[in-house]
């Protein structure tokens, strides 16, 4: 990292800097560089690391907030089909149902479709037995269905190809720099100070325009410049299944609740989310409870029973950035759109603007907006492409790609559900590269060395989040040695440092198996501890004695 | 409910020692092992039936990762399933002739000693290779002249006679290939005071049906062996089997792969072996041994599918009840051939080398004579060492006085 701020060191004025690198941050960055604004991202840790990382990985069609939300719901379904289309490796299209059982009844049902309609989803009902055919695993005792088109979408694979296109349109990243200050020269936001949080560098950029895209924790950048914005933090807590239980997306027909879709991802099932209010400081470091879990069940398994025989690999929990509106002095009135602030209109502060609100599949069209405020700002006058400009690896689809990338099918086709059609830059010419690290996952050595090279890893966990190393079954237990010795190689890592990053690794998995520790997960978690602690003593226990 | 729940596979903690133990993985670096098949590719199976790999034809259904595994997972069985839903190969005239051992069988004995000539012959091993893709190098077993259900036609009154009865699961071999086993086991259960009967109808197990391709032929037949099973169980007989791979097809691979119900009488098929050493052990029976007999070192080798039974002590247990039997007990590991596995020829290879620290031990064990519940196991072993091989029943039977 120390090098590439060096480099960037030579060229420290930019048109416009985006401070946080989830999937707004990202899109962001993307819209800009296709418009030919120079762009810089700067993100504390690493890409979607915050709520974009945090959540069910659903591609919402919009039904469910047909009801309550007419705006929304619509903005829902334009993206939904336009993510289609440009990020056609980040989605899957599974469709999806809502279930009405018999405490829902049958009346919610019916408004649901005409609104769904209405906002221009198509919402079609069907059979309970035609549901049962479409999707085994839903509960049978279901009295109504609906098809919508939902679907799943992969978040950090989303950020990375919107990271990725912003690179190669001239846009720069820097992960792992932390924003010190806002520089603030008479009343303007000129840019700011950071920290290289790997080397401690310090340095500092300039634009005319800084961008607030840290979600919850833009509160707290916002007041660096003075400015107060009320946000409410809003706990989402989700679990993983270990394999994925059903093949289509199942929501409950009713007014939303908690714990009421169950999404397939890639090759698991994730059940969510709760909701509760937590404090700022909570936000950093988030456990799911007992009674989460439990809640999460309980429901989860009025969508498909079998969820009370699958094993769950770990719990997780992100911040929803709920916005107070502005008009509403006590912050209980809540705004779930798109927040666009403009400072120098709202507080006079000029050179400052917060993106926030709005939800994953709105992150395009936020950033859309974005920038257009920014080009009226620079008087720029370039129109918004990224709804129409694929991303990379989206760049065409399964049939036309080449999928001679790697040996057998099982990791070639893991891969290309990875890096789309990208997955041509792994490098699969031996069978040392063929070779496996992660086997729950299929993610071979050519595809961790790709990582590390192409995508801008730094630790371990950069690695999941680009390939899913660790995310399978055994949560890592058989492959984070094997992805430690070929990052540590790659990435020139010392010795010392890949121990200390298995060690962190490891430490993380744990964390979210902990909260869901019985039966075969806490047998997994037992095996992951005589691995690397009764065989490799990564605790170092004796030298502490 | 089912013993195992569906998500059998998800017991998995990846500890590997299943392919440690795979005789496949050892040898056939292309094999990635019964982890990776098994548990592993039905996740993403479940995913997208696209991520079915051809190399799962490789496994040659042995089970040992099923005995090696401390998460009682159905590895083999997460396999063969995963076989018999997704594979997109069409079985062809091999596997034809190989599966369907009760129709090539039956046709086969009634020209016995042409059939056996012919398949002697090395140009039309090689014609049979070029035709059929069976390796040239593989040798095929005997056809008997007539069939041990034949045999057992002319036998009915004597063994009526017997106040307890128990009915015999002869399979395809002893009836085409070797009646002379069958022979034997009357023998022996006469001499301890029961009748065998033949079963009302018997089919094929279908083992070798399941693991060409053959299911829903396997599930017929299956189902009509089922059907005799019931009715003998209803009269109060045991169904006893000299087969290892047949006792354990019926009692499991009925179940786990053609999802059929047997659990009503799964209990009553037995082994040979595990039935005489039990009687013999109940106080009230005894086998009168013939002293004079002369001293006769046997090397025990131990099927795969017995070793799944969890029974292999009772065949050698019972081999030590021999008076004048030295017994050696071979380390236990698969020959090889796995069934019809070993006569493929893109498999041979691979089979001999699974083999060869088996054929090494046996050449070293100096014993006169090799012993083993299984057939197939008596081929690969009688063609690759220079050892006879008799069933354990044949064994105890020479010995009577």
């Amino acid at each position: 990292m120390g090098i590439l701020l060096h480099i960037i060191t030579m060229n420290r004025e930019f048109d416009v800097i985006i401070i946080g690198g989830g999937a707004t941050g990202a899109g962001v960055a993307r819209d800009c560089a296709l418009r030919g604004i120079k762009a810089l991202l700067i993100e504390r840790h690493d890409i979607a690391t915050g709520a974009t990382g945090r959540n069910h990985g659903l591609l919402h069609s919009g039904a469910r907030y047909a009801v309550n939300d007419r705006e929304s719901a619509e903005e829902c379904i334009r993206e939904n089909m336009i993510l289609r289309r440009i990020a056609s490796h980040c989605v899957e299209d599974t469709g999806g149902i809502f279930i009405s059982l018999p405490e829902d009844g049958l009346d919610f049902q019916k408004k649901f479709i005409e609104l769904c309609l209405a906002a221009g989803i198509s919402a079609e009902a069907i059979d309970p037995k035609e549901a049962l055919l479409l999707e085994p695993s839903v509960n049978p005792m279901l009295i109504g269905a609906v098809k919508v088109p939902d679907g799943s979408v992969d978040p950090f694979r989303l950020t990375a190809a919107n990271i990725m296109d912003a690179r190669l349109h001239g846009a720069q990243v820097l992960t792992y720099t932390r924003v010190d200050e806002l520089i603030i020269e008479s009343g303007k936001v000129v840019g700011v100070k950071v920290t290289d949080t790997i080397s401690g560098e310090k340095g500092e950029y300039r634009a005319a325009i800084t961008v607030n895209a840290c979600g919850i924790w833009g509160r707290d950048l916002a007041a660096k410049a003075g400015v107060t914005i009320n946000m409410l933090p809003a706990k989402g807590a989700l679990l993983v299944f270990g394999h994925r239980v059903n093949n289509v997306v199942i929501n409950r027909c009713r007014k939303p609740a908690d714990a009421d879709i169950l999404v397939p991802g890639d090759n698991i099932t994730v059940i969510g989310t709760t909701s509760s209010k937590v404090s700022f400081d909570q936000c950093d470091d988030m456990y799911v409870t007992r009674e989460e879990v439990d809640l999460l069940l309980r429901e989860g398994s009025m969508l498909a029973p079998a969820l009370n025989h699958t094993r769950i690999l770990r719990a997780y929990a992100g911040v929803r950035p709920l916005v107070a509106s502005d008009d509403d002095p006590s912050g209980r009135s809540v705004s779930r759109g798109i927040v666009v602030l403009d400072h120098a209109t709202r507080d006079g502060v000029e050179g400052f603007v917060t993106i926030t609100g709005g939800k994953l599949m709105t992150y395009r069209l936020m950033a859309e907006w974005t920038v257009d405020l920014i080009c009226k700002k620079l008087n720029i006058d370039k129109k918004c492409t990224t709804a129409e400009a694929l991303l990379p690896g989206s760049t065409s689809t399964s049939g036309d790609c080449k999928r001679t990338a790697i040996s057998s099918y099982g990791a070639k086709g893991s891969a290309f559900y990875r890096h789309g059609n990208r997955v041509d830059n792994i490098d699969s010419s031996t069978a040392a590269k063929r070779a496996l690290v992660c086997e729950c996952e299929q993610v071979s050595v050519g595809e961790v060395e790709y990582a590390v090279n192409e995508l801008k890893v730094n630790n371990l966990v950069d690695l999941r989040r680009r390939t899913r190393v660790g995310m399978g079954t055994c949560q890592g237990s058989l492959c984070s040695c094997r992805a430690a010795a070929v990052m540590a190689s790659t990435a020139k890592m010392c010795s010392e440092r890949a121990k200390a990053d298995l060690k962190s690794f490891i430490a993380e998995r744990w964390k979210g198996m902990s909260a869901v520790a019985w039966g075969d997960t806490l047998r997994e978690g037992e095996m992951l501890s005589w691995l690397y602690d009764g065989v490799c003593n990564l605790s170092n226990k004796n030298q502490q004695e | 409910m089912k013993q195992y729940s569906e998500n059998n596979f998800e017991q998995c903690t990846k500890c590997t020692v299943c392919t440690v133990y795979c005789p496949v993985a050892a040898v056939n670096p292309l094999y990635p092992g019964p982890k990776h098949s098994g548990p592993d590719g039905e996740r993403l199976r479940m995913k997208n039936p696209a991520f079915y790999d051809q190399s799962l034809a490789m496994c040659l259904n042995c089970k040992r990762c099923e005995v090696a595994c401390p998460s009682d997972v159905r590895i083999g069985d997460i396999i063969q399933s995963a076989r018999i839903k997704h594979s997109a190969k069409k079985p062809g005239l091999r596997e034809f002739t190989l599966a369907n051992t009760d129709l090539v069988g039956s046709m086969a004995t009634l020209v016995a000693p042409v059939v056996n000539a012919t398949l002697g012959l090395k140009p039309v091993r090689h014609i049979v290779e070029g035709v059929m893709n069976i390796d040239h190098r593989r040798i095929f077993p005997k056809y008997a002249f007539g069939t041990f259900e034949g045999w057992m036609r002319g036998q009915r009154k004597a063994q009526a006679q017997f106040s307890k009865q128990i009915a015999y699961f002869h399979g395809c071999y002893v009836n085409y290939n070797n009646p002379p086993l069958g022979q034997a086991f009357v023998k022996v259960v006469n001499a301890l005071g029961y009748g065998v009967q033949l079963l009302d109808k018997e089919k094929c197990c279908g083992v070798a049906l399941i693991s060409n391709g053959f299911v829903e032929k396997a599930k017929k037949q299956a189902k009509t062996n089922l059907a005799s099973i019931r009715k003998a169980v209803e009269k109060g007989m045991a169904v006893v089997a000299t087969s290892s791979t047949c006792t354990f097809t019926l009692r499991d691979e009925y179940e786990h792969l053609l999802g059929l119900d047997n659990h009503d009488v799964r209990e009553s098929i037995d082994l040979a072996t595990k039935f005489i050493y039990n009687l013999l052990c109940d106080g009230n029976h005894t086998l009168k041994f013939n002293p004079e007999a002369p001293r006769l070192r046997v090397a025990y080798h131990s099927p795969c599918h017995l070793e799944r039974l969890g029974w292999t002590p009772y065949s050698i247990e019972l081999l030590k009840l021999i008076p004048n039997v030295e017994l050696v007990k071979l380390d236990s590991q698969c020959c090889g051939i796995a069934g019809t596995y070993g006569f493929k020829k893109e498999n041979y290879q691979t089979s001999q080398a699974i083999g060869e620290p088996l054929f090494a031990a046996i050449e070293a064990s100096e014993c006169d004579v090799v012993s083993t519940d299984c057939e197939t196991c008596k081929w690969q072993i009688e063609m690759s060492t220079t050892k006879k091989v008799l069933h354990p029943i044949e064994i105890l039977a020479s010995f009577l006085s």
